[in-house]
């Protein structure tokens, strides 16, 4: 076994060698520009790009006219909701979101605030779930678009985005979900799905880092305002030239995530479960977000009275993500974490550990002895966790903060 | 973050892990920092008949560095005598380390550690006010 092991695929995957394969004529033998017209070099391009469209339409059941192209999620994300809030701001200017979006969202909400338009935050529930009544009581008359994520990208619980959209139609709101994490790991069929704007990437499903789609829906007709401007590629919506091999990449990743995310999905939700309990079996061990509404990749785990630092040193052998940022001076914990009312110190001591087409079970077996053999270590190192094993509430200790 | 060799050696082997009887009257334990700012140290100091720390024992809820600074200090204190102890500066330890700037509290801490040990001693013994004259 090689380490350390890649248990992070929630922050990127790698390409899928048959992906890669697929890629590299695009960048030294068909290498024209799609948008050239007078010469087999462009016509190739082009044919290249919208058959990739027409696969990562497919993947999620759309017109293949309703895929634009973009640079990856964060563009995709602005583009929807400042394309959007733009065009409609006639109408209202009033936007919904909630506290757990990525900050792909949520920074653009703000700058949209620093532009005159108001944004309701939504908490979420301790599951970290948004609640459907509480996003009903969110809307007034004069809201135009709302923007909720299909899947949070550190816990991995769903939302509840399906009725949230059905919502959004009867009432004539805008509603754009984000779906980078749910690309290539949950059934999305626009067919039935009532969201206008939807957010997609390629490196989250075995595709490459920099190239990712924003679905726009044709019937009923959604207008946005294209926040880059020059050649008027895209119908209008983005210009700048194809990157070729990039959109090659996407669309090949998104025919074989059709074809094999059934048979991934149950791959993974047993290696998943077997990690889970594996874990378990650790005392004061806590799993942040709704552990059935949830995307069978992820498992987020909080360790009480281990600091987080120290613990993701202890686990330097499997590439896992922290729910604290301890590399800067402040100490400060996930956002994601806070909003589901976990303490300081819980948040800090959680550890991501997602899972993918790659992970094998000697891996997770591995993963789940390691983490049981380091927080054990921590502990008698702890001296929380001695007052703990003795019986002190720790809440009723007077700290000396410092 | 890149730490330094002495820091993962502490970290990995940490010297003098664990607790003495609290109410041992040659112990002295002292407890710093607060959970909620991810650092709490506890160290415990055993004193001679001569007068000297003939062990010491920690353990710390914190990073890599809080850790390591704890672990050099139970080293450093074995042998001293309370005075001589008392006279460790964090500068000492973050030099020892190679701490970079944003880990220094760790240090602060470790000292802040050895002194709340001291004094714990001396209340026990009731020569807090006189030994605190000769330090000063």
């Amino acid at each position: 076994m090689k380490l350390p092991i890649y248990l992070d695929y929630s922050a990127t995957t790698p390409v899928d060698p048959r992906v890669a394969q697929k890629m590299i004529p695009y960048l030294t033998e068909i290498f024209g520009n799609p948008a050239s017209r007078s010469h087999a070099f462009g016509w190739k391009a082009e044919e290249a790009v919208e058959e990739a469209r027409g696969h990562v339409a497919a993947l999620i059941n759309a017109d293949p006219k309703e895929i634009v192209w973009t640079s990856g999620a964060t563009e995709g994300n602005n583009l929807a909701i400042k394309g959007a809030a733009h065009f409609y701001k006639t109408k209202g200017r009033h936007l919904i979101t909630q506290k757990t979006e990525h900050k792909a969202v949520l920074d653009t909400c703000r700058e949209l605030e620093r532009q005159g338009f108001e944004v309701t935050y939504l908490d979420v529930e301790p599951n970290g779930i948004v609640s459907l009544e509480k996003f009903k009581a969110a809307i007034r008359p004069d809201t135009i678009l709302a923007s909720i994520m299909m899947v949070n990208n550190e816990i991995g619980v769903i939302h509840p985005v399906w009725e949230i959209g059905e919502l959004c139609r009867a009432k004539g709101i805008i509603f754009h979900c984000d779906a980078v994490q749910a690309g290539g790991r949950l059934e999305i069929d626009m067919a039935s799905f009532k969201c206008d704007l939807l957010t997609l990437t390629a490196h989250k499903m075995y595709g490459p880092k920099g190239i990712g789609a924003l679905y726009v829906r044709r019937k009923p007709r959604v207008r946005m305002e294209a926040q880059i401007h020059g050649g008027g590629h895209e119908r209008g919506f983005r210009s700048g030239t194809l990157a070729t091999h990039q959109i090659v990449g996407f669309g090949e990743a998104a025919r074989l995530a059709k074809l094999e995310m059934a048979t991934d999905n149950e791959r993974v939700r047993a290696l998943r479960d077997m990690l889970w309990k594996g874990i378990q079996e650790i005392e004061e061990v806590y799993v942040n977000g709704d552990l059935e509404r949830r995307i069978p990749h992820n498992l987020n785990v909080s360790f009480n009275f281990v600091e987080g630092e120290s613990l993701i040193m202890a686990v330097k052998d499997i590439a896992v993500s922290s729910g604290s940022a301890c590399t800067s001076a402040s100490l400060e914990p996930s956002y994601v974490l806070r909003a589901l009312g976990r303490s300081d110190e819980l948040a800090h001591s959680s550890i991501r550990i997602t899972l993918g087409r790659f992970t094998t079970e000697a891996e997770v077996s591995y993963a789940a002895d390691l983490i049981k053999r380091k927080v054990a270590k921590l502990r008698e190192l702890s001296p929380l966790w001695e007052m703990y094993k003795e019986g002190v509430d720790l809440n009723s200790v007077q700290w000396a903060a410092h | 973050m890149a730490y330094s060799d002495k820091v993962i050696d502490h970290y990995e082997n940490p010297r003098n892990v664990g607790s003495f009887e609290k109410g041992d009257e040659a112990v002295g334990t002292g407890m710093v920092g607060a959970p909620a700012c991810g650092d709490v140290m506890k160290l415990q100091i055993k004193v001679g008949a001569d007068g000297r720390i003939e062990d010491a024992r920690f353990k710390t809820y914190g990073c890599g560095s809080a850790i390591a600074s704890s672990s050099l200090v139970t080293e450093w204190v074995k042998g001293k005598t309370l005075d001589e102890a008392a006279t460790i500066r964090n500068t000492q330890i973050a030099q020892e380390l190679s701490l970079p700037p944003v880990k220094i509290h760790c240090s602060i801490l470790a000292e802040d550690a050895i002194k709340a040990a001291i004094d714990d001693y001396r209340k026990k013994h009731g020569t807090g006010a006189a030994e605190e004259k000769k330090v000063a």
